[in-house]
């Protein structure tokens, strides 16, 4: 379980520096670019749990789309240099504050709760098939809701984005 | 055979959604596509009907499952049998040709596109309606008739008369409609989850179908409760209201659901499930129906707005259907709602094309039409003739029929003689009040010119569903030769259908036929009495009309005030209840107030003046001055959180959600 | 210390509070969206880890597959309303419209 361990470590790192440096960079861009990474390191996080396929989803998805949706709003807003999106850091103290308190009420709690944990078959099967078949099946409303919403939001972003 | 039962049924569906959406984009505004469509099913439903006379039987049926639930599972299903065939008949012709008709009718209308769309969507659920095989989805479909109607009687929603009329005719039939809900569950209880016609017809052919609820048979009970829907959508007594009301919407509208389709659901309906209406149901049916036709007769003998002459007529005419399902005359009543499809249509669309000629609905305003509009004027008479039962029209047919029917079930049963009685006046009424009709729009001579002057022939688009429609009102199309014989062998199976499954074979025959000969003399009579009267008070002595209604000035008054149905319901439910209001109101002021509430003064005086001192310094100047002072200034300093600021209300609920945390986790 | 459950949902309530700080701390409307994506990504992560220690099916995937749905639709139509504020305004801050209602 050693490499799993480093494997693990590796990737949380990956995860949380970039996500630091996007909280509290005061250029938007550059946020949204070390955002990038971070989303990447989750992505590792999911294959390390045994999620393939969301994991795959997320770097096409979230990576592939959201975040270069992000870039493309950072970069047609003009002045993103400029001196008036540079934050100014007083700013973040008090929700840094509150940050560590509600991190150190979630370590807590993440560390005293007895989880029933049962890692019973350590074994890594391909989910894609059966994440299909229950998408079609007990979860067939949820799923064609969602296209709905998708559908809408669409729209909406059309309706919305387009100048008069 | 699915295929062609889907085209026939999803093309008006298909253009109206097309239509909705695509209209007012589409060259012409897309109207050629709804009459396209319309008549795909028109072609479509032919076919069955030569079909049906070639084979002279027809069964089809096919089901799959709609919805299953453990332990329940409610299908889907088509059937098509004779009966059904006819009335895809009757709904795609006359919608076809009403389609046809509206694309003059309603030229220039800034609405046209929804129009169709509309029309095509009440034809597709209208065609719904007769070819579905269990009662839920006969009620779903009876439900999206009733919003086409809806939406085509507001269709002109910005007068107010035309949206309030959309209203009421909505609310009124919902009344029929919630028994005929409570007749549905009634019978899907009793079966144990059975919905599908043929299931239900034979587990009350078995005999299973018992029960008493206050001494009424279930079975009595829930034929009458769906005959309440009937009541709503046939515009039967006392819920008859809003059809002379729904005349606001487009002529073409009232011609299609008002006159020949729609309110023929009703009638549908009953001859559809006839096998469930006991003998008890079916008498209730009859003097329903009698009662409707004589009544709304009468109604329609005054009033001086041509399209409401005809509402009353059509509402004249339904009870008379009722009535033949109710005696039993059930092959007559249906036979009448086919032909009465016709002829009324025709009348409807006539009086479109007067509207539209004089662009008022004030008979009294007409007259003189004769030689300005030969066309309308010749499909009108066939029209008004085959309505008022002259031989070699269908309307003699059918109508002869059921007098017949009703005759010899009053022979067999000589204590319902009043049924009879109000059959045959209404047949000498229905001539009369018809050719008065004819008499004051065509044949008077003008009255006021500005109106006449202008008035020309309609183009070819609304006088041919005319000709076609008066052509449909020769006896020699429903009949295939004079006497009637070739329709009832046309029938003959759906007969055999009926009588395989009926409770009690119904007493058609033999009666029938000895009730033939006294019922068709009689209505000639009177038809014939009635076309003379109006002849006489209409063109011979055009004054006496008038002197006869000052010499009975109330009978008159009544008529024209239409019986004060609509201020009866006034009068009995809503001002009864305001008045119980009002009542309620006093009798708490005296009561309660003054007795009950002053009784305690003596005592509460004591007591307050004790506790008045407690109160003035404990409570007012302690805590309830104390706890405004605290809110006061709490709130001043609570004030300054409430920023408009998102992110520090986001702030804050964090904060808050930690301190919940931390509570619940650590203390 | 083998890497159980707990240290994923350090990670993730890592993620989650430094969402949170972008969320409250940033004044340009697209650095609180940085922030909401990266609190979906928390909760994503979460249901991925309870679902392989805990629930031993694909719920958890499941769930997260509606997350990326709603992220999705959210993240564009927000950039819209971004654009369009941008377009009205010639501002994105957020303190710029506090005052915008209805």
């Amino acid at each position: 379980m050693k490499a799993y361990d480093v494997i693990f470590y590796l990737f949380a790192l990956l995860t949380v520096l970039p996500a630091i440096f996007s909280a509290f960079h005061p250029n938007i861009l550059y946020a949204a670019l070390s955002l990038f990474i971070s989303f990447f390191g989750v992505a590792g996080l999911y294959a390390l749990l045994a999620a393939d396929f969301v994991a795959a989803a997320q770097v096409l998805i979230y990576v592939g789309g959201i975040l270069i949706l992000l870039l493309f709003a950072v970069m047609l807003s003009k002045n993103i240099y400029g001196a008036t999106f540079q934050e100014e850091k007083k700013k973040k103290i008090w929700p840094s504050l509150l940050g560590m308190l509600f991190l150190g009420v979630i370590t807590k709690i993440a560390w005293t709760t007895h989880w029933s944990e049962a890692l019973v078959d350590n074994l890594v099967q391909p989910t894609t098939a059966r994440i299909g078949h229950q998408l079609l099946t007990d979860y067939l409303l949820p799923f064609e809701l969602s296209s709905l919403l998708l559908l809408s939001a669409f729209i909406g972003a059309i309706t919305l984005a387009r100048s008069k | 055979m699915l295929e062609k039962v889907l085209w026939l049924w999803l093309t008006p569906l298909a253009t109206a959604i097309i239509l909705l959406f695509l209209g007012k984009r589409l060259p012409r505004r897309g109207d050629w596509l709804a009459v396209m469509g319309l008549g795909l099913s028109l072609t479509l439903s032919l076919s069955f009907l030569l079909e049906l006379f070639q084979t002279h039987t027809f069964e089809w049926r096919e089901q799959m499952a709609w919805l299953s639930l453990s332990g329940l599972s409610i299908s889907f299903g088509w059937l098509i049998d004779p009966i059904t065939i006819l009335m895809l008949c009757v709904v795609t012709t006359v919608s076809f040709l009403v389609h046809l008709y509206s694309t003059e009718y309603l030229k220039g209308d800034p609405n046209y596109a929804r129009y169709f769309a509309y029309l095509s969507f009440f034809t597709f659920s209208m065609l719904g309606l007769v070819l579905v095989d269990n009662l839920l989805w006969l009620y779903i479909f009876w439900e999206l008739v009733g919003l086409a109607s809806y939406l085509l009687i507001g269709f002109w929603f910005e007068k107010k008369s035309a949206s309030d009329a959309a209203k009421k005719a909505f609310l009124t039939t919902r009344i029929g409609d919630m028994g005929f809900f409570i007749g549905i569950m009634l019978i899907f209880y009793k079966t144990g989850g059975l919905l599908t016609y043929d299931d239900i017809f034979k587990f009350v052919a078995q005999g299973q179908f018992t029960g008493e609820f206050l001494g009424i048979p279930i079975l009595t009970l829930a034929g009458i409760l769906l005959f309440l829907g009937a009541m709503g959508k046939s515009a039967q007594f006392p819920l008859h209201v809003w059809l002379p009301d729904a005349m606001e919407g487009p002529t073409p509208v009232s011609a299609l659901i008002h006159a020949a389709t729609m309110v023929a659901a009703g009638v549908y309906m009953v001859t559809r499930l006839y096998v469930l209406f006991t003998p008890e149901a079916q008498l209730f049916i009859a003097y329903i129906g009698a009662f409707t036709a004589f009544f709304a007769a009468t109604m329609a003998l005054t009033h001086t707005d041509i399209k409401k002459v005809l509402a009353y007529s059509t509402i004249s005419q339904l009870g008379y259907m009722m009535m033949g399902l109710g005696v039993g005359a059930y092959v007559a009543g249906f036979l009448h709602l086919v032909t009465h499809a016709a002829f009324k249509a025709c009348l409807f669309l006539c009086s479109g094309s007067v509207i539209h000629a004089t662009h008022t609905q004030d008979m009294r305003e007409m007259g003189g039409l004769k030689s300005k509009m030969p066309i309308t004027f010749w499909t009108m008479l066939i029209a008004t003739l085959s309505i008022s039962g002259i031989p070699f029209f269908s309307g003699f047919v059918s109508k002869d029929l059921l007098l017949a029917g009703c005759l010899s079930f009053v022979m067999e049963h000589p204590e319902h003689l009043l049924l009879a009685l109000f059959a045959f006046i209404t047949a000498g009424m229905t001539a009369f009040y018809m050719f008065r009709l004819l008499c004051m729009t065509f044949l008077m001579p003008a009255k006021n010119l500005k109106v006449i002057d202008h008035a020309h022939e309609s183009p070819w688009a609304m006088t041919l569903p005319l000709c076609l429609l008066s052509g449909l009102s020769f006896a020699i199309f429903f009949t295939g030769s004079l006497d009637g014989a070739g329709l009832l062998q046309v029938f003959g199976s759906w007969h055999d259908w009926f009588n395989e499954v009926i409770l009690n074979p119904a007493p058609l025959d033999e009666a029938h036929g000895n009730a033939h000969g006294p019922a068709m003399a009689l209505s000639l009579i009177l038809a014939t009495g009635g076309i003379l009267l109006s002849y006489l008070f209409y063109l011979k002595k055009p004054e006496l009309p008038q002197r006869l209604a000052q010499n009975t000035q109330a009978i008159y008054q009544t008529l024209i005030h239409l019986y004060w149905i609509d201020e009866l319901y006034q009068k009995i439910i809503i001002q009864p209840l305001l008045k119980l209001n009002t009542f309620l109101a006093d009798r708490d002021n005296r009561w309660i107030d003054q007795k009950l509430v002053d009784g305690w003064k003596p005592l509460t005086t004591q007591t307050s003046k004790g506790s008045g001192h407690f109160d003035n310094i404990v409570i007012d100047e302690t805590l309830v001055d104390g706890s405004a002072v605290v809110v006061s200034t709490s709130a001043i300093q609570l004030r300054k959180i409430q920023t408009g600021k998102v992110q520090q209300y986001v702030l804050m609920a964090i904060g808050a959600f930690c301190i919940l945390l931390i509570a619940v986790y650590f203390l | 210390m083998a890497v159980g459950l707990s240290h994923f949902l350090m990670v993730s309530g890592l993620l989650f509070v430094l969402g949170i700080i972008s969320m409250i701390s940033r004044r340009n409307m697209i650095g609180v969206l940085l922030g909401i994506e990266l609190i979906m990504n928390a909760a994503g992560l979460n249901f991925i880890a309870f679902s392989r220690y805990i629930a031993q099916d694909l719920s958890g995937h499941i769930f997260t597959l509606f997350i990326l749905i709603i992220a999705a639709s959210e993240a564009v139509v927000a950039l819209a309303i971004v654009l369009r504020i941008y377009q009205n305004r010639a501002t994105i801050s957020v303190e710029a419209v506090g005052e915008m209602k209805c």
